[in-house]
């Protein structure tokens, strides 16, 4: 069925040894841009981590249309002092086969440890936006990013969306003014 | 001695040996690296030094202790699910205790522990030079998946579980490799040559190549070019091997840092 969705959270509620939010529902379908937007600490993260496996669900179900495909650029990604990857090696690394917006062509020679704190996150958001996952989870994507690098994030965002679904988690809620998309709040 | 005792029969398997060493250990090295986990062939090496020379004590084979104190080790460290050099300390630490206790206790251990810490390549044997090539094998094989996954599960640490992968099987699989790699090295090279063949080459490639590609090859070209030098000059010089490997590394390194990449 084609418009089943790619995820849907029934009724979850997540967190550790005890629960941190919830209970959150939605479905999100092929072409589905979702913000989860929130104060920081209201447990968005926690909520993905459901999904992800480090976070558990304590009621409700998280369901996965089979043979979805995940890319998750995590909140403040990993970015070394000392690591000699050069860009196009990390896209490479998630398949990242699309042609790279204008924005980052320049610096896909360059090593990662070289990249600004704001061009690394645009970097990581690429590699998982370049790919062919089914489903993209961005995690607070628009940390250490300036107007312009959130820009052309929102740019990405619009030109990439295709069939697959994006979930935004987010504590700026301004973010969607840029870009078109159903928004839930998460902590209220 | 001469330069010609270089190329003496009696140094070819040795020569082979440590050359395949020398090739493998910085390249497992750049991962230990990039995992933050730098101490892991110093406490794995000591942990193998004591698994030697307790086999000894009890009646096995040293490599056969070696070895079974590496998966061990290995799988101890897979236990706390925890990257990072915390474990390391901790089984270098044990490994140095109970290698010299074990050591005080028995001739042979005493013997056998003065050579794990200094290194023997010039008698290592056709077994030992095997064990290598199987080694080699193993890299050459897995080493493009593994290299692909073990940066994958660094820079996008939840990729692997978000997709269904087990990251634990992953990282099992990786201390393996380090700790027989790490096992072998020791019986052949001894404690800190091992820990220089994987410390120094990454440490001086990751600071002056321009890639991850070419950081592994500038790793294997001066791990290689720096053992054949030690080689020949530990002939020539009738110096212990494992002291002049180290310091023809740290000579190395010394010249190579003020290199940085451009980019």
């Amino acid at each position: 069925m084609s418009d089943e969705p790619i995820l849907s959270y029934r009724g979850v509620v997540a967190g550790y040894a005890k629960p941190v939010v919830g209970p959150v529902s939605f479905d999100l379908g092929p072409g589905d841009v979702l913000g989860l937007v929130g104060p920081n600490g209201c447990g968005k993260s926690t909520l993905i981590g459901a999904l992800t496996g480090t976070s558990k669900v304590l009621s409700g179900e998280v369901v996965r249309k089979p043979g979805t495909t995940i890319a998750y650029q995590r909140q403040r990604p990993v970015r070394e002092t000392d690591v000699p990857l050069r860009a196009d090696e990390l896209l490479r690394l998630t398949a990242a086969t699309a042609e790279p917006p204008p924005s980052l062509r320049p610096l896909l020679k360059t090593r990662v440890d070289r990249l600004s704190g704001g061009q690394f996150q645009l970097l990581t958001v690429w590699a998982c936006l370049g790919g062919d996952a089914r489903l993209v989870i961005l995690d607070e994507p628009t940390n250490n990013m300036d107007p312009d690098a959130v820009a052309a994030l929102a740019e990405l965002l619009l030109s990439s969306r295709g069939d697959r679904a994006v979930l935004v988690v987010t504590h700026d809620a301004r973010f969607f003014t840029e870009v078109p998309a159903r928004v839930l709040e998460v902590g209220r | 001695m001469t330069f010609a005792q270089v190329f003496d029969p009696l140094f070819r398997v040795p020569l082979a040996n440590g050359f395949l060493l020398a090739l493998v250990l910085p390249l497992l090295g750049a991962y230990v690296r990039l995992r933050n986990e730098w101490l892991a062939a110093l406490g794995l090496a000591q942990v193998t030094a004591a698994g030697g020379v307790m086999a000894i004590l009890v009646g096995v084979h040293p490599l056969a202790g070696s070895l079974g104190a590496a998966v061990l080790a290995a799988a101890i460290k897979g236990r706390t699910e925890r990257s990072g050099n915390d474990v390391y300390a901790v089984l270098l630490f044990f490994g140095w205790s109970a290698a010299l206790l074990g050591a005080a206790n028995s001739t042979r251990g005493e013997e056998l522990s003065h050579s794990l810490l200094e290194g023997q390549l010039y008698f290592t044997t056709w077994a030992n030079l095997g064990a290598a090539l199987a080694l080699v094998t193993v890299v050459a094989t897995a080493g493009t998946w593994l290299s692909k996954r073990l940066l994958l599960e660094h820079f996008f640490p939840e990729s692997l579980a978000a997709n269904g992968a087990s990251p634990w099987k992953l990282h099992l699989a990786f201390d393996l490799l380090v700790a027989f790699s790490v096992a072998l090295a020791t019986e052949s090279i001894g404690v800190m040559a091992t820990f220089a063949l994987v410390f120094l080459p990454p440490w001086v490639s990751f600071r002056i190549a321009a890639s991850w590609t070419r950081a592994l090859v500038h790793c294997a070209g001066f791990s290689l070019t720096a053992y054949l030098v030690a080689f020949v000059l530990a002939i020539v010089l009738d110096q212990p091997f494992g002291p002049m490997l180290v310091g023809t590394l740290v000579a190395g390194s010394l010249v190579l840092l003020p290199f940085r990449a451009r980019r």
